[in-house]
């Protein structure tokens, strides 16, 4: 690890100001995926900033039809609360699925959604939900947030602030986990309110998490693992690596999204 | 049995300060005015070095030194060494290419070592490290052991980067046998490249005292009496009596941590040169390049059947990737410890195999929890099930039907058999993994959309490692007995001092307990000494299941001399003579009185002295044993794997295990139990997670735990562990030794399941959900459209 200077605001518009002011700057939220790369030398940002202590971040709410999370609310948090797993269980396995207890009691939402690796759980719980995202500035819709790998529609000087969950009835996320890094090989979220049904895909994509509109089309005429057999994704475009070929990947998104999609039914 | 001798299930000793922090590591060590060390490795797989500058990093903030290959040769610090000579089948000694501690000249793996820096800090090292600029000229990589022999070559003295082409066995007998076979299993066979992993990494402290002119090297060393002898004797460093090396607490070593590694070396040079205690610890990213791997045999074999199911022959071509240099026992592990245990628990009578040893620039390969062993299981188990699928006949009964039954039994590959009941073992394992009732279990989990498959491993291993003249005849540059020295101390309490060293095993329990069991006296009285050459007399190490066969039987051979000398003793105490002496239960007796010494006074006595001559008994009571086994021990077992396939997903899970070994008397069952957990979860990671793998350049793809999957509790039921007992007759307790069977017995067992429910044998290791998946559907698309 190199030098930094730390910093560690406790309001959202201190935070703000002093990203705008360090153009290098790096948010800590959590930390495990910033920390390993900086123990490693790959990453040597010279300017932490530190959100652990800001106020407001740090709630899960009912809102209306909607969950709300702060954005340094832990995955470990999120997956014991009793709000989601009331209203919106299969949010709560989301986070319950991540990495190993030390991950899950330091990691947060926002960190998570921030750094949107390609092969991260949450965003395809924002994009399966239809998430909105509130940050320092604006409520982004989780169909604009994601915009590729490791890469967001966030401006450098915003800061996520909560992630609003609409509550739908039927909701799945299946994962299937990489034995190495317990990072998604492939997951599938998949929900169904009256007038949205949406299945968002991680860990395959190479640009990052995406929607299979094909499937949900299908699933439109009649939610049911049935409505998508003989339906699959196309290899091409998808994460091709030592651990599993495209043509597995693509294999696998039919699978769990059947598997999601009869899951969801039970509820 | 007493509550803490031999068979007793006693509470590890050493777990008090294991478990409660208390450990000493390596690491935990800081010596005065210690210096940290880093080492700046090889990004290239095989390169030129065509110039090293250190001036920009000599100047940096706590720089010490800044160490490079040249200065080590001008030193004249010598070569690492593989100390067992393997003969080609021409005659031809292996082509050993020189190993500097430090790369001179050139590369020949990611993350050979070029360049040395000692700082004051580890951040300062780093800092420094990054300004060493090292102009390379890379060359073309060899990667594929398969290929090797036509790739670029990569050391002057192994042309074709051939190391030997040996063999064993006669081949025509095999060929005449394999002519009369009714039926003729074939196979080609991948046995994956394992990286180690122990928990605790390696670490190294070299301190030179100029005051006497010596060196003290901490280790995490599984054997700090060969480090010493050949960082000695080959490498130059010190005469032997100069210089000391202390292994102290051991995290796990698996193998890794036998062998005589370059930054062992270079500290103690470091430390030397710069007058300052120098400390290396690896990290896990470092480990992944820096420990010796594993395995990596590419292998096709072949099982002749006579008409009754008899095997007739079996014959094996096996290539060896030994990596870049040739690691310390590297030679002995695809030879001696692999090809002469392909007899497996059969009667074949005839077997050929031949091994080609290949150089290629990925790291070093050398023994890991097995050496060899789990290789040839692979080979026999992997042959003799399929051998069964394909002539419809039952694996348990072909088995059976070829069990070596009959004690001793000569296999065609050096190997004398001794002792073994294979058929009780199958049988029990049978019993308990219920397989009358898989037909049933089967039909269930396909309801589920589960392929349900049942796996069997009959393996057999030698472990006890070994006579001494018997290895040296296989070229063995040492000898392999074991020493012990019992002290008693003149209040009755007891060390013993032996050459065995412990970094899991729980030799500071169950070498007590025989101990314990053999004076009377309780195991807290007791302790174990090991691990230091200036307090134990010269040991051979523990790796190969021998600090119980071997290692112990030298305990006991020194507690044989002890009580003899004590009842001279207890005879001069208790005015009879020696020859009425009874020792029994911790108390020396008249026979036929009721004159009785304990233990504790007779202790005293020899040191004290008052009650015998000084001239006619020495005083004292401390005796020492070289242990020289006469065989190998023949652990032997069954393992029944039972899985489900997930026919979707192609995702294995175990959901039961059934070991059932002989491993003849057991000292302390829980510790026996524990080291067939380990070595199944071990022998499972091999067959469904682990794999090294290398890009076509030779960088190291799964260098870290994001990408090399190590098996977790998740990965395994409960499992179902029984024991048949036939004693060893080779040693005095008959012990066989456990430690590796887990591992030599799953792998087999795991992938004869997996192919059994899926119904195809195209099934390579690690057997990943994508590999089974994709046999599955090469079956299903070959599978006739009807079924």
């Amino acid at each position: 690890m190199y030098a930094f200077s730390f910093h560690r605001p406790t309001t959202v518009r201190q935070a703000v100001n002093l990203l705008a002011k360090h153009e290098d700057a790096k948010l800590l939220a959590g930390g495990h995926s910033l920390i390993p790369v900086m123990k490693l030398r790959l990453a040597s940002p010279p300017v932490l900033i530190d959100l652990s202590r800001v106020e407001g971040l740090s709630a899960v709410e009912l809102k209306g039809r909607s969950i709300v999370i702060g954005a340094m609310v832990r995955h470990a948090d999120v997956a014991r609360s009793k709000e989601v797993r009331e209203h919106l269980p299969a949010l709560a396995e989301v986070p319950g699925a991540i990495g190993d207890p030390h991950v899950r009691h330091a990691g947060t939402i926002g960190g998570s959604i921030a750094n949107n690796d390609p092969n991260a759980d949450y965003p395809a719980a924002c994009l399966g939900l239809g998430a909105t995202i509130v940050t320092s500035k604006r409520k982004i819709a989780a169909d604009d947030f994601f915009t590729g790998m490791f890469s967001t529609a966030l401006e450098p000087d915003e800061i996520i602030t909560k992630v609003s969950f609409p509550i739908a009835k039927k909701a799945a996320y299946q994962k299937f986990k990489h034995p190495a890094s317990g990072f998604a090989l492939v997951g599938v979220f998949v929900s169904k309110r009256a007038s949205d049904i949406r299945v968002a895909v991680t860990g395959a994509g190479a640009n990052g998490v995406f929607r299979v509109k094909a499937f949900e089309e299908a699933l439109a005429k009649r939610f049911a693992p049935k409505s998508l057999d003989g339906l699959s994704v196309k290899p091409d475009g998808l994460n091709d690596d030592i651990h599993a070929s495209a043509e597995y990947r693509a294999h696998l998104v039919g699978v769990l999204a059947r598997r999601a999609v009869a899951d969801a039914i039970k509820r | 049995m007493s509550a803490t001798g031999i068979g007793a299930a006693v509470r590890r000793k050493e777990d008090q300060r294991f478990i409660t922090g208390k450990g000493q590591y390596t690491d935990d060590i800081s010596r005065p005015g210690e210096t940290r060390a880093l080492f700046v490795r090889s990004p290239h797989a095989h390169a030129k070095i065509k110039k090293i500058d250190t001036a920009a990093a000599q100047k940096m903030p706590g720089v010490v030194a800044v160490l490079t290959g040249e200065q080590l040769a001008a030193d004249k610090i010598g070569h690492l060494i593989c100390g067992w000579m393997i003969h080609s089948k021409d005659g031809s000694p292996m082509k050993m290419a020189p190993h500097p501690a430090i790369a001179s000249g050139k590369v020949c793996y990611v993350g050979d070592p070029v360049a040395l820096v000692v700082a004051e800090t580890l951040a300062q090292a780093k800092d420094a490290a990054e300004k060493v600029a090292v102009d390379y000229e890379p060359l073309a990589a060899v990667v594929d052991p398969a290929k090797a022999k036509a790739g670029a070559q990569i050391h002057e003295v192994a042309p074709g980067n051939t190391i030997y082409e040996w063999h064993l066995g006669d081949a025509k007998a095999v060929d005449a046998a394999f002519r009369s076979a009714r039926h003729v299993t074939k196979l080609d066979i991948v046995n994956n490249r394992l990286v180690p992993n122990a928990m605790e990494p390696r670490v190294a402290i070299g301190e030179y005292d100029a005051g006497n002119d010596s060196l003290t090297l901490w280790n995490t060393s599984q054997n700090p009496h060969v480090a010493r002898l050949v960082i000695s004797a080959f490498i130059g460093m010190a005469p032997e009596h100069k210089l000391r090396v202390i292994a102290p607490d051991v995290g796990g070593g698996f193998g890794s941590k036998i062998f005589i590694y370059p930054e062992e070396v270079a500290c103690l040079w470091a430390s030397k040169r710069t007058g300052r205690p120098v400390k290396w610890t690896s990290d896990r990213s470092e480990a992944f390049l820096a420990d010796a791997h594993g395995r990596d045999h590419l292998t096709h074999a072949e099982m002749a059947f006579g008409p009754d199911g008899k095997i007739l022959a079996l014959r094996a071509k096996t290539i060896a990737n030994l990596g870049a240099y040739m690691s310390t026992f590297s030679s002995s592990v695809p030879t001696y410890l692999y090809a002469t245990l392909l007899s497996g628990q059969y009667d074949i009578a005839h077997i050929y195999c031949e091994v080609d040893a290949v150089y290629t620039n990925t790291v070093p390969v050398d023994a890991y929890r097995g050496a060899g062993r789990p290789e040839a299981t692979f080979v026999v188990e992997r042959l003799i099930e399929v051998g069964a699928r394909e002539q419809g006949m039952d694996p348990a009964e072909l088995r059976r039907k070829n069990f070596v039954k009959s004690f001793p039994h000569q296999t065609p590959v050096i190997m004398t058999y001794d002792a073994g009941d294979y058929n009780a073992s199958l049988k029990k394992a049978m019993e308990i993994a219920d397989v009358k009732g898989f037909a049933k279990r089967r039909r269930d989990a396909a309801r589920n959309g589960k392929l349900r498959g049942l796996g069997y491993s009959t393996y057999i291993e030698a472990c006890g490692i070994a006579p001494s003249q018997a290895v040296g005849s296989l070229g063995a540059g040492v000898g392999l007995w074991e020493s012990a020295e019992v002290r008693v101390n003149p209040t009755g309490s007891v060390e013993i001092l032996t050459g065995c060293h412990a970094h899991g095993q729980g030799h500071e329990t169950t070498f007590a307990q025989v101990v314990a069991d053999r004076l009377g006296i309780p195991i807290e009285n007791i302790s174990v000494v090991h691990g230091d050459t200036d307090k134990v007399q010269f040991g051979m190490g523990t790796y190969g299941s021998r600090s119980g066969a071997v290692g112990i039987s030298a305990i006991v051979k020194a507690l044989d001399k002890v009580e003899a000398k004590a009842k001279k003793v207890a005879a001069h105490m208790l005015e009879a003579a020696e020859r009425d002496i009874v020792f029994k239960d911790g108390k020396f007796t008249v026979a036929g009185t009721d004159k009785a010494a304990a233990w504790g006074d007779v202790a005293l006595n020899a040191y004290i002295a008052h009650k015998f001559s000084g001239q006619e008994l020495e005083p004292g009571l401390k005796e020492g044993a070289f242990y020289d086994p006469t065989n190998f021990t023949f652990p032997a077992g069954c393992h029944i794997c039972e899985v489900d396939v997930d026919q979707e997903t192609g995702e294995t899970r175990i959901v039961n295990w059934t070991a059932v070994d002989d491993f003849g008397t057991v000292i302390n069952p829980m510790i026996v139990e524990g080291q067939v957990h380990g070595g199944i979860a071990q022998g499972v990671g091999q067959a469904l997670l682990e794999g090294a793998v290398y890009d076509k350049d030779g960088q190291l793809v799964s260098g870290s735990f994001m990408d090399y999957a190590m098996p977790r509790a998740e990965n395994f039921p409960p499992f179902n562990v029984g024991t048949t007992v036939t004693k060893c007759p080779s040693n005095p307790l008959g012990i066989k030794g456990c430690g590796e069977a887990g591992a030599i017995a799953a792998p087999a067992a795991v992938i004869n399941a997996i192919t059994d429910a899926i119904g195809s044998e195209e099934v390579t290791m690690p057997a990943t959900a994508q590999t089974v998946w994709r046999a599955l559907q090469k079956a299903n698309r070959l599978r006739p459209a009807a079924e």
